[in-house]
């Protein structure tokens, strides 16, 4: 066994096993509503609760091996918090922007956005990215594919 | 039965030569080989962007052409490792050790090109032992009741996710994730929705598309974007004439490629080892057998050709039980029996007799697309060359937008598009916490039918549990289940305190 301060350390399994616990647990107190039936006629309820008591016991698991083996330090990277906003923001205005523009507007917008994620990115380089790909992308998939997202539309579904 | 094989073959060719299947086996390998090469993209996110496209087409050209993808990228791989020192792809990142040393001697060329001879060698006897050993497999699946099936896939579980790269118990747990992901939607027998949490859009389940592109896109993007490094393409001008290996070369490589494509070969024929485990394998076995293992690491030709040849042996090989037996080895396999699902094709042991066409038809297209690859590989490099150079900030926005339309179309529904960003952002906090989500997918493709299937043996044997026990052939699947098992544990007591040996190869991106 290693010294309490060890022990009290953020480690990364830690973090991992009280997810998956979390998840395990949850998935049982969903199951619970579920109709459990017996082993010879199981109910929907019944594979749940046996992936839920599996998964919090793998969580138990892989945070008591944490314990006694050492293990990594949870490192938290360096935040990349304009970058990760701009990959999200992306798909989020594509389904905005698809909802009530259309796809052209939707497809400028997602390219142009989470390309600024990236640090090297420039105003300029980005237009003529996000330019580039709405071009191709109403041409492959509105013309030769024929996606059912209008072009463009206004306002509502 | 050899006769019988060698005619089925046949009638695949005359499937794969039929002009549409043709093209679509060429788009495949093409857009395979393109990934490949892109440093930052994967393999697992394009065929999960094609999907959505395929539904329209016919069963045969749809599975082709993903699986064009997939050994496509093998052959793409391998420039991005030894002309860059770039892991892109896990099968290659163990070519890195000697072919970059051969790529600063200014002996690139060579290696590229023993590496196209070692990939066709490996990739033939990969393709030669599907065709013979699938129809032999089949015959022993098919006697198989619901009891045999669960244990089966049981194994293959277990395989598939602790012989995968990382902690064998977080793979399990990762797996279990997916079998849990897999219940969404409403019960087969009773119709009950299961977690779907009110939302109605859930009742048919997770879109495999939607999970697929969150946790190897998105996910992947948040975790690689700006952390790529810059490329350096001091050395990335090869020509067509500098590949064509010397006799001395080609002697050298030879008995390695052999080697490498037997391993490779035994590899694929146990579950959950795929082309990464059978490649590294390999290279250690290598430098094992070789008179002069010094020289790996500094540019050894044997380095490059033995794991390419076992890599390519092995992807081949990943489609015998995927394609036989319904139980696919890793996460492209996953996708891949997800996208035959779709087509209203059950995977499984009746496959081969049911739909001849889509299975012979793929066995004869691998000849066909790998007879490509090699074309597009030795004249085109110079064009491969070039678009190492497309730096990540270009790509990832594109791959994005194409990610959200194929999302979409998949059901026309933007609705999952926001299912993808929710995946996206758990699947890149399980990476944060050491977890690596391919077994996901495979939880998530064989759980359905996992269910299915013990809930079955359960209503036969009357909820006697031994009934596992009892069938002899489950009885020894779960012998193999159990001895993986243990094997993990005395592997994991021995290796403690020892340095890992896995994190000194650079972490490549999936």
């Amino acid at each position: 066994m290693e010294p309490l301060s060890n022990l009290l350390s953020s480690k990364k399994d830690y973090y991992a096993g009280a997810l998956m616990t979390l998840i395990g647990v949850g998935a049982i107190l969903e199951a619970r509503h579920y109709n459990l039936g017996t082993l010879f006629h199981m109910g929907p309820g019944f594979f749940p609760i046996i992936l839920g008591v599996t998964m919090t016991g793998l969580g138990i698991v892989i945070a008591a091996a944490a314990v006694t083996e050492g293990g990594d330090q949870l490192v938290i990277p360096k935040p990349e918090w304009r970058a990760w906003a701009c990959i999200l923001a992306g798909p989020i205005l594509f389904i905005f922007l698809g909802n009530y523009g259309g796809l052209v507007p939707a497809t400028f917008a997602c390219v142009f956005v989470s390309a600024m994620g990236d640090r090297e990115a420039t105003l300029k380089s980005s237009l003529i990215l996000a330019t580039g790909i709405t071009f191709f992308g109403v041409l492959l998939f509105s013309y030769l594919l024929q996606v059912s997202l209008p072009m463009w539309r206004w306002g509502g579904v | 039965m050899i006769y019988q094989a060698l005619s089925d073959l046949f009638d695949g060719f005359r499937v794969a030569l039929e002009l549409h299947n043709i093209g679509f086996t060429f788009l495949g390998v093409l857009l395979g080989n393109v990934v490949g090469v892109l440093p930052g993209m994967g393999v697992l996110a394009t065929i999960s962007i094609l999907l959505p496209l395929t539904f329209g087409m016919k069963p045969v050209a749809a599975i082709l052409m993903l699986a064009g993808v997939f050994y496509g990228s093998q052959y793409g791989g391998a420039i991005c490792s030894i002309l860059l020192n770039l892991p892109c792809h896990p099968p290659h990142a163990v070519t890195c050790l000697d072919g970059y040393p051969l790529t600063k001697q200014g002996k690139g060329g060579v290696a590229l090109g023993i590496t196209v001879i070692a990939s066709f060698v490996g990739a033939s006897w990969g393709i030669t032992e599907m065709t013979f050993l699938a129809p032999v497999l089949v015959q022993v699946a098919l006697k198989f009741g619901p009891a045999e099936v669960c244990s089966l896939m049981l194994l293959g579980l277990l395989a598939g996710s602790t012989l995968a790269r990382g902690s064998p118990i977080k793979g399990v747990a990762m797996t279990v994730f997916g079998l849990l992901l897999g219940i969404v939607g409403a019960d087969i027998e009773t119709g009950t929705p299961r977690f779907a949490f009110g939302m109605t859009e859930l009742d048919d389940g997770v879109e495999i598309v939607a999970l697929a592109l969150g946790l190897f896109g998105i996910a992947e993007f948040m975790n690689t974007v700006n952390q790529t490094a810059p490329i350096d393409t001091k050395y990335t001008n090869v020509r067509l004439r500098d590949m064509w290996p010397s006799k001395a070369d080609f002697k050298l490589a030879l008995a390695p490629m052999l080697r490498g494509t037997v391993l490779g070969s035994l590899c694929s024929l146990i579950p959950g080892t795929g082309p990464t485990i059978a490649s590294f394998v390999s290279y250690a076995v290598e430098k094992k057998v070789s008179r002069t293992p010094e020289r790996f690491g500094h540019g050894a030709l044997e380095g490059v050709a033995c794991p390419e040849a076992s890599t390519h042996s092995s992807v081949q090989g990943d489609f015998i039980p995927t394609m036989s037996l319904g139980i696919p080895g890793d996460a492209v396999m996953a996708l891949l029996l997800g996208a035959l699902t779709i087509q209203g094709i059950v995977p499984g042991p009746q496959l081969i007799s049911q739909h001849p066409d889509v299975f012979w038809g793929l066995v004869a297209s691998f000849w066909v697309g790998n007879i490509m690859l090699v074309i597009l590989n030795v004249p085109m490099i110079g064009l491969w060359v070039k678009l190492l150079t497309i730096p990540y900030r270009y790509l990832y926005p594109s791959a994005l937008f194409f990610i959200c339309i194929g999302v979409y179309s998949t059901n026309n529904d933007m609705f999952q598009v926001g299912e993808t960003i929710v995946i996206g952002v758990f699947g890149y906090i399980l990476l944060q916490l050491g977890f690596h989500p391919a077994p996901i997918l495979l939880g998530f493709v064989l759980g359905p039918r996992f269910e299915e299937n013990f809930r079955r043996a359960m209503l036969i044997s009357r909820g006697d549990l031994m009934v596992f026990l009892e069938r002899p052939i489950s009885a020894f699947f779960v012998f193999l289940c159990v001895v993986l098992i243990v094997a993990q544990i005395v592997v994991r007591l021995r290796s403690n305190g020892r340095p890992k040996t896995e994190e000194a190869i650079p972490r490549p991106a999936e």
